[in-house]
């Protein structure tokens, strides 16, 4: 399965995942407490100065994944523009670009693994208070492991749905998904018990 | 215990599959990405605990930085986005889909199944995702809603697709219908 963690190694890549995590959680509450479209524009730039360092690709990388929120930034400033609250929407859209371009920033420098040490440290108190948290760790991979699975099945079913029919797959599609699904959940819980379960 | 967190585990990879799966067209040639479906049967299939549950497990797996939102979207950014009020309101509306399933039990389970979908998966769902755009883009609640509004009738068509996928489902596969167990 392929992750959003940028294939670009660049030195964010090197820093430990709580500290950027940290980071991002606090640059987040001050962004939502700044209200000066001045000062946003300014964290615009600095975020944007983050992926510069990354090189061309990685900037490039970056702003493909930025691309679900041109229509809301259209949205705004048509919004603001007939309202006549410039400033307000100018400080909305900045705020909006530098918060979501920061918290891509660290999904695409940190591996999947490092996040997973991070949730896994969170939950040292659970383990302590004599929580198991195996089920957890079981059902993450067990997503990662089946999401492509169920995903080809699905293209095999619209594949087949063509060739019977002149029409477009629709909906009907989703009902085998869901049964193979059940089937696969079915299976797998077999295979866990027969191995000793999660006891 | 093994076989709900295999289940849990399986519809939280179906509706990321069903994020996947090339786009579904309704029969008036609308294109619809099947998640908000997905997020549905969760609740109608599951019920309300475990359903809630999957969709968190699968939200989880989204912050860690797996793409498996529709359009492959993921990562840390769609929480910080305008459409975060739908992911928060996400395991909240399977969970008040899979509630009134398994309350309601002297009605078919097709009509059952939408109309609970109908009221978790849209209005409850809506509330949501209105309540985060407004906090977002710093509109009233009104003003997001009314930005919101063009969605409601496809996923009104989800809902209705829904209760029937549950109820094909419950015939397919009785024992695996969670919410009616």
């Amino acid at each position: 399965m392929i992750s959003l963690t940028s294939p670009v190694e660049i030195w964010a890549h090197r820093l430990p995942a709580w500290l950027k995590l940290a980071a991002l959680s606090l640059a987040t509450v001050c962004l939502f407490a700044i209200e000066s479209p001045a000062v946003l524009a300014l964290a615009v730039a600095a975020v944007a100065g983050l992926f510069l360092t990354g090189g061309r690709v990685f900037l490039a990388e970056g702003f493909r994944n930025l691309r679900i929120l041109w229509t809301f930034l259209v949205l705004i400033a048509v919004w603001h523009g007939v309202t006549g609250q410039i400033e307000a929407g100018m400080a909305i859209a900045l705020r909006l670009l530098a918060a979501v371009a920061l918290a891509n920033f660290v999904t695409m420098t940190t591996r999947l693994g490092d996040m997973i040490d991070v949730v896994s440290f969170l939950l040292t108190p659970l383990r302590r208070l004599g929580l198991s948290t195996r089920a957890l760790e079981l059902a993450i991979a067990l997503v990662i492991r089946f999401t492509p699975s169920i995903a080809r099945k699905g293209a095999l079913l619209t594949q087949s749905w063509r060739a019977r029919s002149p029409r477009r797959p629709g909906w009907q599609i989703v009902m085998p998904m869901a049964a193979l699904a059940i089937d696969d959940a079915e299976h797998v819980a077999e295979a866990l018990r027969a191995r000793g379960g999660l006891e | 215990m093994e076989r709900n967190i295999a289940l849990i585990a399986l519809f939280a990879a179906l509706v990321a599959a069903l994020g996947l799966v090339p786009k579904l067209t309704l029969g008036f040639g609308v294109p619809i990405t099947a998640q908000t479906l997905g997020i549905m049967l969760c609740g109608t299939v599951l019920g309300a605990r475990r359903g809630a549950l999957a969709v968190l497990l699968l939200l989880a797996l989204v912050a860690l930085g797996l793409p498996l939102l529709a359009g492959g979207r993921g990562g840390l950014g769609v929480f910080a986005g305008p459409t975060v009020g739908f992911l928060v309101g996400w395991p909240v509306a399977a969970f008040v889909t899979g509630l009134i399933v398994e309350r309601w039990r002297s009605a078919p389970l097709a009509l059952v199944a939408g109309v609970a979908s109908i009221i978790g998966g849209v209005v409850v769902l809506y509330a949501f995702g209105a309540v985060g755009m407004a906090v977002i883009l710093g509109k009233t609640i009104p003003q997001s809603a009314l930005l919101v509004t063009a969605f409601i009738p496809g996923d009104i068509a989800k809902a209705v697709l829904a209760g029937l996928v549950t109820a094909a489902l419950a015939k397919s596969r009785p024992s695996s219908v969670l919410s009616r167990l």
